[in-house]
């Protein structure tokens, strides 16, 4: 698989001189679905309008299946988008919205009413084209917004957010759906999104991004299970986190405690970052355990109990099947290798 | 419901004192003579002035499509500014509308008169002196300044109301600068042109003030001839009133046009 759109060194200024972008470089091959992912304000959007063409680079490069097309305008790449808040033409109805492409590109009548007509039966509108676009659901316009893209037959599909908008049911439905389509069509899909559920269960790449630098590009499982620094780990499933620091090889200490861990090549006594999933600490009791804490809260997940368990300097987010009362002193214990150790990311 | 209708009930109060009984009056004076008998003798005696109507149409169509020519790049251009600056460069462009009207008319008689600024600022450089005032040119000229803030106000309204991204949509889809306007501003803004269309129009048409002052004897439009009728040494408010009327049946026909092009159910976002 070749690369279809790569990144080089991306970095945007503002007028005001902030650096909301410092350094993206990014390959992505043809076919992909990847996904941008990171809280809202690291740059994700400035990203997808840089490959868009609605936003030049202060400096660094984009190319598109070999070539550099810094400064080509919007209409001019083989590239369509799916905006934030879908951006449909109000004075136009469904099947005009989704036309407009076309239209603008002076094809034929004939071949109009064929792709249009497969749009709507892709996203499901058939018998909507006369519809007003004001006159729809979130949920349909969506995918007005979705099918006006895909009509052009673009290489890349850039969708930004673009289930933001909706209510949880429908979003899990569109992101299979959307899938789907990404697979029949063989298309590119780059993706924005900041609900890490979605970028993993969607994307065959996650890139994580925080404060306009990508913390991290592997697939759904890598970026769960070996997150490279501990903001990842926070982002990507809610993490306990906590100093400490490797006396030794395969030891870790952490609130006056020594633990058996799995991780070396660390400096002598260099201070770490520790994290510990929530399902992957063990509830023992109290008399038995080295870290002990109070529990504060037990909320039901549907499948396990979330408890917030006060311990010396840290709180604990606990998942379990079995709920302790609150109030009451619970003893913690870990697998050495459900303790991961994190090199402190350095400040910028 | 029931509140709103109450709260309305001033309105509703001001308008039949002060326009639907007017409009009565007016109709009433158009059918009858000084003494007070049944006659259409006014209706029919508007038609000798029928080569006013026309020139008076005309100036004020041509003044009203320089506005719009003039305000769309103007209009467009403030809405796509930065939210903060907008309201300082919209006061700028209304200050004008902060001089008396009949100042503002006067100033352009001083600079346009054969002894006025711009001809002596010709000679300077050896041209002229051109006959300026007293033409049609200048009762244009006149509208078209006092009435530009009235086309650039309801375009920028709606203009304003359209989202960048709409825009960035159309750029998207293959839409060059010059499409985007064609396909997606122009009929973004179509209600917004309407009413600037109406807003310049109408005033355009029944002005007195601008003719008399910049036309010179020579252009007499409607609104003159109506005024001679009323306060005039032409005195004839039951002919006036006729030519009131039939200038408002224009008017409604016009209108009547334009709004087929506005879009009814269109829901700006
Ligand atoms: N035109 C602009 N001028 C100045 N700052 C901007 C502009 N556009 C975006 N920003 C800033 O850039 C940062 C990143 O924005 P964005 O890429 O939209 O983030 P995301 O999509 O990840 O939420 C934000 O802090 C935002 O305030
Ligand atoms: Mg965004």
């Amino acid at each position: 698989m070749e690369n279809i759109v790569s990144l080089k060194d991306l970095v945007v200024e503002f007028e005001d001189g902030e650096r909301i972008l410092k350094s993206i470089s990014l390959d992505i091959k043809d076919k992909e679905f990847v996904t941008f992912l990171g809280p809202s304000g690291c740059g994700k959007t400035t990203t997808l309008r840089i490959i868009g063409g609605f936003l030049e680079p202060t400096s660094g490069d984009v190319f598109f299946e070999g070539k550099r097309i810094n400064g080509l305008p919007p209409h001019k790449r083989n590239v369509n988008t799916v905006f934030q808040r879908y951006a449909l033409f109000p004075h136009l109805n469904v099947y005009e919205n989704i036309a407009f492409g076309l239209r603008v590109k002076k094809t034929s009548e004939k071949e109009i009413v064929k792709r249009v007509g497969e749009m709507l039966e892709l996203v499901n509108l058939k018998g909507f084209e006369k519809r007003s676009v004001n006159r729809l659901s979130g949920g349909q316009q969506q995918r007005v917004a979705i099918a006006r893209a895909l009509v052009n037959h673009p290489k890349v599909l850039l969708l930004d957010e673009p289930l933001g908008a909706l209510d949880l049911k429908l979003r899990k439905e569109m992101q299979t759906e959307l899938r789907k389509i990404q697979q029949a069509l063989e298309l590119t899909f780059v993706y924005v999104t900041h609900d890490q559920e979605e970028a993993l269960t969607m994307s065959d790449t996650v890139v994580v991004m925080n404060n306009g630098l990508i913390q991290q590009i592997g697939s759904p499982t890598d970026i769960y299970n070996e997150p490279v620094n501990a903001f990842v780990a926070d982002f990507i499933g809610e993490s306990n986190i906590v100093n400490g620091c490797m006396p030794e090889d395969c030891v870790v200490e952490f609130m006056g405690r020594k633990f058996q861990c799995v991780d070396k090549g660390f400096d002598p006594n260099e201070t770490v970052d520790v994290v510990i999933r929530p399902e992957d600490v063990k509830v023992i009791p109290a008399e038995k355990a080295k870290l002990t804490g109070i529990v504060e809260s037990v909320v039901f997940k549907g499948v396990h109990y979330e408890m917030t368990v006060d311990g010396v300097d840290h709180k604990w987010i606990i998942h379990s099947t079995k709920a302790e009362p609150a109030g009451s002193m619970i003893g913690m214990d870990f697998d050495p290798f459900d303790i991961h150790i994190m090199k402190k990311t350095e400040e910028e | 419901m029931k509140q709103l209708r109450v709260l309305s009930l001033p309105y509703l109060v001001w308008m039949v004192i002060f326009i639907v009984v007017p409009i009565i009056m007016v109709a009433v004076f158009a059918f009858t003579t000084s003494d007070g008998n049944f006659t259409i003798d006014n209706i029919s005696n508007v038609g000798q002035y029928a080569n006013i109507f026309v020139h008076s149409i005309w100036l004020a169509l041509i003044a009203t499509a320089i506005c719009l020519v003039l305000s769309y790049p103007i209009a467009f251009y403030l809405s796509r500014m930065e939210k903060h600056k907008q309201g300082t460069m919209l006061m700028i462009v209304m200050l004008p509308m902060w001089m008396n009207f009949l100042l503002r008319t006067y100033a352009w008689m001083t600079l346009l008169g054969n002894n006025g600024i711009i001809n002596y600022l010709l000679g300077l450089i050896g041209l002229g002196p051109f006959k300026l005032i007293n033409t049609s040119g200048a009762v244009v000229l006149g509208m078209v300044y006092n009435y530009l803030p009235f086309m650039i106000l309801p375009l920028y309204s709606v203009m304003q109301k359209i989202d960048k991204s709409v825009i960035e949509a159309a750029r998207d889809l293959g839409c060059n600068p010059v499409k985007v306007m064609f396909r997606v501003i122009v009929p973004l803004s179509l209600p917004g042109i309407v009413s600037g269309i109406t807003m310049v129009f109408v005033p355009a048409i029944s002005t007195f003030i601008i003719s008399r002052m910049l036309g010179g004897g020579s252009n007499l439009l409607i609104g003159d001839l109506i005024e001679m009728q009323f306060l005039g040494n032409a005195y004839d408010p039951h002919l006036g009133a006729a030519i009131a009327l039939v200038l408002m049946v224009i008017i409604l026909a016009i209108m009547t046009v334009m709004n087929q092009f506005s879009p009814d159910d269109q829901v700006l976002i």
